[in-house]
């Protein structure tokens, strides 16, 4: 069946560090094929016993469709909890169960419009290999890489070659500017004049983001990572409140839904304090007196 | 080959495997990884009257061998429902079982008017009444706490489903007595039994010292309530071959990640078993618990499938 989606046997061939993080590369035959920049995927870990049964997810770094193992992903995984610890402590040849790709890709400019791409930590992961698809398409890109410091910092050489200008800022400036992307960001988008501005990273960041594009004229795409329980859809805890092109906002699924949506349709006023609220005027809202 | 038919109050299905209601959403999901039309039965995710948003994210912590959910039965409300998804399963000749809930008993009901005006209606072979959700109208208890809420639900849905349509109740592990609430459910016309849902957890973020969940209390699932599961379906069992319950069959869910798992289930009586939170593990759990299950049927050389529901209860060996 093919529907967009596979879940795979995979196996480990590659894992190195880089700066805080783990850069992976999984043998995934015919995920590489289907995916687009901005889709992610769901990796099982522990094993196939394993007390810990929820997937992680990981936005798509690259893919190589067959190469000389069958297609290959690429995904840059901060070591967090037991699940991260134990995919950054696998060994090469490794099995690892992945289903992907999943989620909506970054929607590319039908002209060649001037695009910015923010990355915060490892956020920046899934814009290089987006930088590249926008190049092809004759977009002119910059990119703006923030993190706390500069091991935080992911693919600063990398942007160098993707991009046709890069900014760096660190919260305590041990690399680049210091303070966060959206200090620097208005300048850049006013610079290039800049239609779009793609953003992968923390929720805070991705409403700056927002913020910044809105003010400078151009329309943000932001990648949002909410805590995923399956990644493909069916256990809705994974919901933002998001307006839709109809003005009405509902709790979308953001495995399905997004992970990317336009940032000016996510209802920003209703998260923070690591809380997403239920706006009161979204579809189905509870209401005094019962649901 | 086992004969993995089995029969739910007068419908028979082609085989006892089904998802679990919530764990699978409305079907297009899961059939992208297997055709949900394989399964025994699809149960859908629990549908109300009105459209709701559900509670506010974080949603969901995972603990040992499972999980804590507090989504809220966040859903399109009935009439998309019956516009959308039932239309799309029934295309896909998909067997549905129903999950209905209402904030009252009345509006399980409409709910279930609604449903089977449905012109897809042909395509269910059941109504799954979850009445482990709060009873507005009784300060928020949960029906299946509280035996009358539970009859009383349960005779409204069945007197407006069709007699050849199945009506189950769906019942909490988290009472006292389960064989008294089965009871209530059985007297009020229930034709089956689903057992279990979730059992109420909290898990606390020792970083921020306090509730993980936003709603602060979730249900808990996966393997790490299979035991619960067992004993629930094992004490109903044992009380209908006592005579002192109405014979019924029962589906059990609860922990099935495996064909051995499910196997447990049935031999503490389940006629049919549902899989749910593994399922988030592996998209293709429902139809590989099929396949496995059926292998063990085969290894403990029964010729039908019908022949291992509640079995266990034959083999104690009496100290
Ligand atoms: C679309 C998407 C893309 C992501 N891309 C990356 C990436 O490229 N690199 C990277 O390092 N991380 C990424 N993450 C975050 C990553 O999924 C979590 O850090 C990881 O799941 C945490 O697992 P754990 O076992 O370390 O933590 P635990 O706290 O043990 O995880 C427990 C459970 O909570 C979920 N969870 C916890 N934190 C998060 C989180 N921040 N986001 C989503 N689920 C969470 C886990 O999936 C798991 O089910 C992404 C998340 C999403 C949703
Ligand atoms: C995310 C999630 C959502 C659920 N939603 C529903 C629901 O809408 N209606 C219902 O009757 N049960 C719901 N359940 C309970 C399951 O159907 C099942 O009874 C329970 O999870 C135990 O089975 P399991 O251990 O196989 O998951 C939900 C469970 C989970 C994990
Ligand atoms: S993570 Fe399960 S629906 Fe999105």
């Amino acid at each position: 069946m093919n529907a967009g989606v596979l879940q795979v046997g995979g196996e480990l061939i590659a894992s190195r560090r880089a700066g805080a993080y783990h850069h992976l590369t999984l043998v995934a035959p015919g995920v590489a094929e289907l995916a687009a920049p901005g889709q992610f995927v769901a990796l099982a870990v522990g094993g196939a016993t394993s007390a810990t049964l929820l997937r992680r997810c990981f936005s798509i770094h690259r893919v190589t469709p067959s190469g000389t193992y069958g297609g290959t992903v690429d995904v840059v995984v901060a070591a967090r909890g037991a699940g991260t610890r134990w995919l950054t402590s696998l060994r090469v040849h490794d099995p690892v169960d992945v289903v992907g790709p999943l989620g909506r890709p970054f929607p590319l400019p039908t002209e060649p419009v001037p695009c910015v791409l923010v990355g915060g930590g490892y956020g920046s992961a899934p814009l290089f290999w987006l930088a590249e698809v926008l190049r092809e398409r004759g977009c002119p890109v910059e990119m703006v890489l923030g993190a706390a410091s500069e091991d935080r910092l992911f693919g600063v050489l990398q942007a160098r070659r993707s991009a046709d200008g890069v900014t760096v800022t660190t919260d305590d400036g041990s690399a680049g500017h210091r303070g966060w992307v959206s200090d620097v960001l208005g300048d850049v988008v006013d610079r290039l004049g800049a239609g779009v501005v793609y953003a992968c990273g923390p929720m805070g960041m991705l409403r700056s983001v927002t913020e910044v594009a809105s003010a400078h004229g151009a329309v943000a795409q932001v990648a949002v990572e909410e805590s995923m329980a399956c990644g493909i859809g069916v256990c809705m805890t994974c919901v933002l409140p998001v307006r839709g092109g109809d003005g009405v906002t509902r709790m979308v699924r953001s495995c399905v839904g997004g992970p990317v949506f336009r940032g000016d349709r996510v209802r920003w006023d209703a998260i923070g304090d690591g809380v997403t609220r239920v706006p009161e005027d979204a579809l189905g809202a509870p209401h005094p007196g019962g649901h | 080959m086992v004969d993995m038919r089995t029969v739910l109050a007068g419908t028979t299905l082609p085989n006892p495997v089904m998802t679990a209601s919530g764990c699978a959403a409305n079907g297009t999901e899961l059939n992208r990884f297997f055709p949900v039309a394989e399964l025994g039965a699809f149960v859908t995710k629990t549908v109300m009257r009105d459209p709701r948003s559900g509670r506010p994210t974080p949603r969901m912590a995972e603990t040992p061998s499972g999980m804590l959910n507090s989504i809220g039965l966040q859903g399109p409300g009935i009439d998309a429902f019956c516009e959308h998804d039932l239309p799309w399963l029934e295309q896909q000749g998909a067997r549905v079982v129903v999950s209905v809930a209402g904030n009252t008993a009345e509006e399980f009901g409409e709910v279930v008017q609604r449903l089977v005006g449905s012109p897809a209606w042909g395509c269910v072979v059941g109504v799954e009444a979850n009445i482990s959700c709060p009873n507005v109208a009784n300060r928020g208890l949960v029906f299946a706490c509280d035996p009358v809420s539970s009859e009383r639900v349960v005779r409204i849905v069945r007197a407006r489903v069709p007699a050849e349509v199945p009506v189950l109740a769906k019942l909490t592990p988290d009472v006292t007595d389960i064989v008294t609430i089965a009871g209530a459910a059985l007297g009020a016309g229930a034709d089956a039994l689903t057992m279990v849902n979730t059992l109420l957890g909290i898990v606390i973020d020792t970083d921020l010292l306090r509730p993980r969940l936003a709603g602060v209390t979730g249900g808990l699932s996966g393997p790490a309530i299979r035991p619960v599961a067992v004993r629930a379906i094992w004490q109903v069992t044992a009380a209908m071959r006592s005579g002192t319950l109405p014979t019924a069959p029962v589906v059990g869910v609860g922990g099935v990640r495996t064909g051995t798992d499910a196997l447990e289930l049935v031999a503490a009586g389940a006629s049919a078993v549902q899989v749910g939170t593994a399922t988030f593990n592996d998209p293709s759990a429902p139809r590989r618990v099929l396949t496995e299950l059926e292998a063990e049927a085969a290894r403990h050389g029964v010729e039908r499938f019908a022949d291992l529901v509640g079995i266990a209860h034959e083999r104690m060996v009496r100290p």
